[in-house]
């Protein structure tokens, strides 16, 4: 334990989650070899299908947007020593607040409806992840065990709601009504042919103003300032004078409207209408992301582009390796979320051996790192 | 950053191909539904046909199962782009995605199965689910000694409340004081999957007197088969032929051959002579839809029965019975 330090910044931001990944891959490469194809080949069509076409591109973009949404999500809170992983639910209950919102002014233009439909997702997500936040401030009841359970909530009342209320006459399928012209946001098609026919529209214009407006937030304002704080040591930001119980609460609203505009993206981007489901794990994805980028705007933005690239490959390896079925694609994808988020501090310790066996002068940098150093 | 490590170690500097897809020109193609195609079910159902077709053809096809919605009108371009023709569908959440992609490509032929999608080069295939039902649930009451048959559907929507309404129909066409439970699994897609509430479903029906169950509910289905048999009782199968799967206790199946429906797509679709755009309704007359006699059942249904049975299919395919289609105003007379 003795020859124990912590990493050096760059390996610990760039050294790890590369070796995590790499781990993750030679795994995904052994069980492609197991079913008789070339590992080498697949991976070239994943990276072709993902950046290769101009709407392989677009289909990795508008994955990465909802990834970088839930991924700022979980981030949001993970500042604040919160383990949010209701973002799945807070999205899909965000969907609710988009659609009512986008049907009413489906007739008149987007730039009216986008905006007032982020505000209402963002609200609709906001108290989706404000009621576990009171619960944990309040009531002690903690915001791991009431987020998951309110994703389940959230797919109950989501059934209802578009079984019952919102269900568009003359449809087997549990959608709303399809959303006007109005109602839609514009895809980037539109103004840049090479997209071809990908669904990545003007939302992920927004995710990237929600990358900067998140660092901004978390270590340029007072209020980002006390949510570290209570992330880091929840006894001293008390001392100082900080509520934390309503910091609690102001960090899951804002987590669960983030995670809120996966609606944007999904209800008026690409499918206008509200479908069941819509999220598709988007809020799981996002804790990987998260973890991967450690929780930093910049790690966020490209881990989720690695997210977005691998379901997009995927579905091109799909196409192209009829043998690889989909199954097989949710194997590789699993093993990735599993190296990079569950099993993330696997080579840590070996890794951290291995440096202090480096030179002096790397040794004297990671002491004086120990000091300031911060696990999240 | 995390990419370029990963290329550059993975890839060792090979170099980016423009893939073939390895696609020959006019290979039909076949979308699942995100249920999958192994579901044992519907999907799998559109899978036996396509694997009908090969067999018998020897002929190559191309099939991609959905992992999101996303993806619907990005297979079908994907496939029609790729020159794949005919490209089917199955399942009735096709609609929109149908819609947007059909008018890009008028040239591919398109066919959609259990939804109706108006444009010119898609063939819409709905089934009489109704009138099979009717056979069904007219058997079912010959067999109730009790007075009470039940039915348990799947995902609860107005496709499986024809089925139900068919069911109660043919039961009170041969007893007018039947009773008849009616059941869902479920309100979402999962509902076609869960044979253990589909079995509690049964067990409720049996504790109230039910002694003939029908399941129009997919793979939950097959706990609904499950639970009669082992309380004695006769359930009947629905989609493909399940009679096999408890010889005795399956009673019949309310076939709907989607497999069959699928293999004459990838027959005729393909080629303009034969493709028939519009909408194209399956029904007893077709074969599209009946009950299944094997020598699983045949010792459970007297001659006398079968004649009966018999007459009733032929006097629904001329006319002389009508029986009421739910879909058509949500309601069901019986």
């Amino acid at each position: 334990m003795s020859a124990r330090r912590p990493l050096p910044r760059w390996a610990d931001i760039l050294l790890l989650p590369a070796i995590n990944l790499a781990m993750a891959f030679l795994i995904s490469g052994l069980v492609v070899l197991m079913i008789g194809e070339n590992p080498l080949y697949a991976v070239q069509v994943i990276l072709y299908g993902a950046f290769g076409y101009g709407d392989g591109v677009g289909y990795t973009l508008y994955y990465a947007t909802n990834f970088i949404f839930t991924g700022l999500a979980f981030a949001i809170a993970a500042h604040a020593g919160l383990f949010n992983i209701g973002g799945n639910g807070q999205a899909y209950v965000a969907g609710l607040g988009a659609i009512l919102v986008a049907l009413a002014l489906d007739q008149t233009h987007w730039l009216i409806t986008m905006p007032l439909a982020m505000i209402a997702a963002g609200v609709f997500g906001g108290i989706w992840g404000l009621i576990p936040g009171y619960l944990q401030a309040k009531r002690g009841s903690h915001v791991v065990i009431t987020t998951i359970m309110f994703n389940f909530i959230a797919a109950a009342l989501m059934v209802y709601m578009l079984n019952r209320v919102l269900k568009a006459p003359n449809t087997m399928a549990p959608e709303s009504e399809t959303l006007d012209i109005g109602g839609r946001v514009p895809q980037l098609r539109e103004f840049i042919p090479f997209f071809g026919y990908s669904p990545v529209n003007l939302t992920i214009v927004v995710a990237i103003a929600f990358l900067v407006g998140a660092y901004i937030l978390i270590w340029r304002t007072k209020l980002g300032y006390q949510l570290r704080t209570l992330g880091h040591n929840p006894v001293a930001s008390r001392y100082a004078g900080m509520s934390n119980s309503k910091l609690i609460m102001i960090a899951m609203t804002l987590s669960g409207a983030c995670a809120g505009m996966v609606a944007i993206n999904e209800v008026l981007g690409v499918q206008n209408r509200l479908v069941l489901d819509f999220v598709a794990d988007a809020g799981f994805v996002g804790i990987a992301v998260a973890l991967i980028g450690r929780n930093h705007p910049i790690g966020i933005g490209l881990a989720a582009v690695l997210f977005g690239a691998l379901y997009q490959g995927g579905q091109e390896l799909q196409f192209v390796i009829p043998a690889v079925t989909r199954e097989m694609i949710e194997v590789i994808q699993a093993l990735i979320i599993l190296f990079t988020g569950a099993m993330e501090g696997l080579f840590r310790p070996a890794l951290e051996r291995g440096f202090v066996l480096m030179s002096v002068e790397q040794k004297a940098e990671a002491t004086a790192r120990a000091t300031v150093d911060s696990e999240s | 950053m995390n990419l370029k490590t990963l290329s550059k170690s993975v890839l060792g500097g090979v170099a980016f191909v423009a893939m073939a897809t390895g696609a020959a020109l006019a290979d039909p193609a076949i979308i699942y539904d995100l249920g999958g195609k192994f579901d044992k079910s519907f999907n799998e159902a559109a899978y036996n046909g396509a694997q009908a077709w090969a067999e018998e053809t020897g002929g190559n096809y191309l099939d991609f199962e959905l992992q999101n919605d996303a993806q619907r009108e990005q297979a079908l371009r994907r496939f029609a782009g790729q020159g794949a023709n005919p490209i089917v569908m199955a399942g009735f959440s096709w609609t929109a995605a149908l819609e947007a992609v059909a008018p890009e490509f008028p040239d591919t032929n398109f066919v959609v199965i259990d939804t109706v999608v108006d444009q010119p080069n898609v063939q819409s295939i709905l089934f009489d689910e109704h009138t099979g039902s009717f056979l069904v649930g007219a058997l079912a009451a010959m067999k109730s000694e009790t007075g009470t048959v039940a039915f348990i559907g799947g995902m609860d929507v107005p496709l499986i409340h024809k089925f139900y309404c068919g069911y109660a129909q043919g039961a009170n066409h041969v007893d007018e004081d039947i009773n008849v439970i009616e059941n869902y699994t479920g309100t979402t897609p999962a509902a076609w999957n869960d044979p253990v509430t589909a079995g509690e479903l049964t067990q409720a029906a049996i504790d109230s007197g039910a002694d003939v169950i029908f399941a129009a509910a997919g793979g939950s289905g097959l706990g609904v088969l499950q639970t009669a048999d082992d309380e004695g009782v006769y359930s009947i199968g629905v989609d493909s032929n399940q009679n096999y799967l408890h010889p005795g206790s399956v009673l019949t199946s309310m076939v709907k051959r989607v497999d069959t429906a699928v293999q004459d797509s990838f027959n005729n679709s393909g080629d303009d002579e034969t493709f028939e755009p519009g909408l194209t309704i399956l029904g007893l007359a077709e074969d599209g839809v009946g009950y299944a006699v094997d020598e699983n059942n045949e010792s459970e249904i007297s001659d006398e029965q079968m004649s009966e049975l018999e007459s009733l299919e032929q006097q629904i395919i001329d006319g002389e019975i009508e029986v009421h289609d739910y879909t058509t105003d949500s309601s069901c007379p019986a």
